[in-house]
């Protein structure tokens, strides 16, 4: 049976390892569920209980083995005003919108579209990501007693040093263990992850949010869930992908989108937050080992009886540790490449990178940053492929008749070149415009040729167009370039 | 599938897939045996699947530090490279090796061919050619003492539309044939099959049936032996009572059948699940290669 075979190989095939990583994943998800609750403003079970139900949820209906899904400071980002406006209840029915909005996307594979999306946006996005990560712990670091500031210093010196001595134990949790112990028998006074809210003290239960089932509460919550589908989605599919890529195997995007929508659903019954994959998180499991789906179960199971039996102890971590760890998470996000790659990358591109980043800063929104950079790709490609135009001029031997010759993609961003290329003081009795090697687009271009036409009349030359009917094959929507039997020459030039 | 669909290739190929299991000799002496009865060119294929590889330091420090996704994607594509640039200089001395030996035993020009991927999507590719697949019934990674099959062969069976031949871990000339027989349109494929190709020409031939009762099959059967004689067979008919997969495994040994055809896994797999596959059964039972006609 290959479904059984299936079966098999994703849940079954690498038990050790996924377990190993299941652990280390489980112990590096708390920090970060606690601190992106904190962004959020609700109290840290609300992304505790998120960061369960999701990784749990997600290791059955997701479509990328070896991915991990939680609570994320993307989707956390995108929920601040809808939290300090209308409270949890709002955040929990938007969350529950924001699964079933996904999982419609799903049947509609919407990741099809992950195609607009280029690269240079992608860099932009996970940039942004990590700046925005970063920002968010800057509360924490302003206005606080003078001894957090060596603290998180210890924090992260404990975290980037330790591996170099042992990659036996994850170092985030040996500097929240140390951290914690030195505030405890110092007795210091620093801020703690227990003055920041409640900590879950049981298992999760299952609720219906208590919001009256109204227009005016859908108008509140549906602008929300619909980023929150939007960013999610989008930082699974790139974190898939990043997934695809270290592990060669491929993965299912319409399923993982159906997945996502379904965790985020379970979540906001059970108290949890809208949540998505990590890319930082997916990285680490990847390389504790964790290649199948059981990574991810265990994951939220572990996740859940630490923090239920330890709760008492997770509420004693001074924030100043959570900071360290989360200034690790922001700097593993950012691609620090992609700072080199400016000096050597298209201009357009690096133009894309910075706008989405820059876009997404000041707005918070991920979304809104994505919007941009897709569109200045769609632009800068445009303006690229407007050049491929020439027109070669030949004038009769007895002076009296022009023929033009245009080749290459005539559209609206190259309507004004074209126009530009002929020469209409010209005293001649003849134009032949022969467009057999060009591809009329859209509109703009017939326009333009419709305009070349007319002046050359009013000029009192007479106008012969040849090949309109070839040019203007690519006007027709739904062009199926490739079973044409003329496609090479269609895309020969 | 609907059974007259598939066309009973008569050319193209013998193609051998091997691997480093001890199946590969007798996976070669069969392959070699069908070239030289079907005068089909012979090709020696190894199918290198890429197994997952995991860092080679163990790394539970959970940190992440600068640029961590593409140092690990750069450490990981350098480990399997050097796996799998030692899995491929092993698999084709391996072939040489096989090549040389279907040589020897009167195979028509062996040749050699490696490819990527999962077998069974690499043989599904690469079909279209192929007039006969020859396979080991478990491959190198493949535990004897379970008694269960490669994982691969019933994905390969199940996707190929050719003929497949399961060799058995020894070579033994093939003298007598059985074709398994139950009137259905699988097994009257089968009987085709074996009418018309030159594979099975001039062996002594039987037919073992499995009586479970219904009248069908004494029918089917003169059509079978008619069919049979027509080209040139004498077929002799075993026709016995009782549950298919015991009454095939005992004919075969009582009868010292040498090759057994039978059509492969003819029931849904819903009812696959249930009950089992009287194919796989059969397969796991015999110690004779099958020859197996979707």
């Amino acid at each position: 049976m290959l479904f059984l075979q299936n079966i098999r190989r994703d849940w079954f095939s690498s038990l050790r390892g996924d377990a190993l990583a299941g652990l280390v994943v489980a112990m590096a998800l708390i920090p970060e569920a606690i601190a992106f609750s904190l962004i959020a403003g609700v109290d840290p079970k609300v992304g505790l209980y998120a960061a369960f139900c999701i990784s749990v949820v997600i290791a059955f209906a997701g479509g990328r083995p070896g991915m991990i899904s939680a609570a994320t400071g993307a989707m956390a980002l995108l929920m601040i005003t809808l939290v300090r406006d209308h409270g949890l209840e709002y955040l929990l029915a938007a969350t529950v919108l924001t699964g079933l909005l996904q999982v419609v996307a799903g049947y509609l594979r919407l990741a099809d579209l992950m195609r607009f999306v280029s690269r240079s946006v992608v860099t932009g996005f996970v940039n942004a990501l990590a700046i925005l990560i970063f920002l968010a712990q800057l509360p924490e670091l302003i206005n606080v007693p003078v001894l957090v500031y060596p603290m998180v210093a210890a924090g992260l010196i404990v975290i980037y040093g330790l591996p170099r001595l042992t990659r036996a134990v994850p170092s985030p949790l040996v500097a929240i263990v140390a951290l914690t112990a030195v505030a405890l028998i110092t007795g210091i006074d620093v801020p703690t992850v227990g003055d920041k809210g409640e900590l879950p003290d049981a298992l999760p239960v299952f609720l219906i949010p208590n919001i009256p089932l109204n227009i005016e509460t859908l108008v509140i919550i549906l602008p929300v869930s619909l980023t929150l589908m939007t960013v999610g989605l989008l930082e699974s599919f790139l974190t898939a992908q990043i997934v695809d890529d270290l592990t060669d195997t491929p993965s299912d995007k319409h399923r993982e989108a159906k997945g996502q929508g379904l965790a985020n659903i379970v979540s906001g019954f059970f108290g949890g937050m809208a949540g998505c994959a990590m890319i930082g998180q997916s990285v680490i499991n990847v390389k504790s080992g964790g290649r199948g789906r059981m990574s991810a179960l265990l994951a939220g199971v572990f996740l859940l009886l630490m923090v239920v039996f330890l709760g008492e102890w997770v509420g004693k971590i001074p924030m100043a540790a959570l900071v360290a760890v989360m200034i690790m998470v922001a700097i593993g996000t950012f691609s620090w490449r992609s700072i080199a790659d400016l000096r050597v990358h298209p201009r357009t591109s690096s133009m894309v990178m910075i706008g989405t980043v820059v876009v997404t800063v000041a707005t918070h929104d991920l979304a809104k940053g994505v919007l941009t950079g897709v569109l200045l790709s769609a632009l800068g490609f445009a303006r690229k492929v407007g050049q491929v135009l020439v027109v070669g001029k030949r004038l009769s031997d007895d002076g009296t008749a022009r023929t033009y010759i245009v080749t290459g993609q005539v559209f609206f961003a190259s309507a004004d070149r074209f126009l530009s290329q002929f020469d209409f003081r010209e005293v001649i009795d003849m134009v032949r415009i022969d467009v057999s090697g060009a591809h009329f687009w859209d509109l703009s271009a017939v326009g333009a040729l419709d305009r070349v036409i007319l002046k050359f009349r009013r000029e009192g030359v007479e106008v012969d167009v040849v090949g309109m009917d070839e040019a203007s094959r690519t006007l027709v929507d739904r062009l199926g370039v490739a079973d044409k039997p003329d496609a090479e020459q269609l895309l020969g030039h | 599938m609907d059974p007259s669909a598939y066309v009973i290739p008569d050319h193209g190929k013998v193609m051998a897939c091997l691997d480093v299991s001890i199946y590969n000799a007798p996976v070669t002496d069969y392959a070699a045996w069908a070239s030289r009865r079907l005068d089909a060119e012979l090709t020696c294929l190894h199918v290198l699947d890429r197994k997952p590889v995991r860092p080679n330091r163990v790394d539970y420090s959970g940190s992440i530090g600068v640029d961590a996704g593409s140092h690990l994607l750069d450490e990981l594509v350098e480990l399997e490279a050097r796996q799998n640039r030692l899995a491929m200089q092993h698999g084709r001395v391996m072939l040489e090796q096989a090549c040389e030996r279907a040589r020897s035993r009167g195979a028509v020009r062996p040749q050699v061919l490696q490819r990527h991927g999962p077998l069974a999507q690499a043989l599904t590719e690469l079909e279209a050619g192929v007039r006969l697949f020859v396979l080991g019934k478990r491959g190198e990674a493949a535990d004897f003492n379970t008694g269960h099959l490669g994982a691969n062969l019933e994905r390969v069976v199940r996707a190929v539309h050719r003929p497949t031949l399961v060799a058995s871990r020894e070579f033994r000339p093939v003298n007598a044939f059985a074709v398994a027989f139950d009137g259905s349109p699988t097994t009257r494929k089968c009987v085709e099959m074996v009418a018309m190709s030159p594979l099975l020409q001039g062996l002594d031939c039987n037919l073992i049936v499995a009586d479970n009762g219904g009248g069908n099959d004494i029918e089917g059967l003169d059509w079978a032996t008619q069919r049979l004689e027509a080209a040139g067979f004498a077929p002799k008919a075993h026709v016995r009572a009782g549950d298919a997969e015991q009454i095939i495994t005992e004919s075969v040994d009582r009868l010292s059948i040498d090759l057994l055809v039978m059509g492969a896994y003819g029931h849904s797999r819903i009812r696959h699940l249930i009950v089992g596959s009287t194919t796989t059964a059969v397969l796991r039972k015999c110690t004779v290669p099958v020859l197996l006609l979707r």
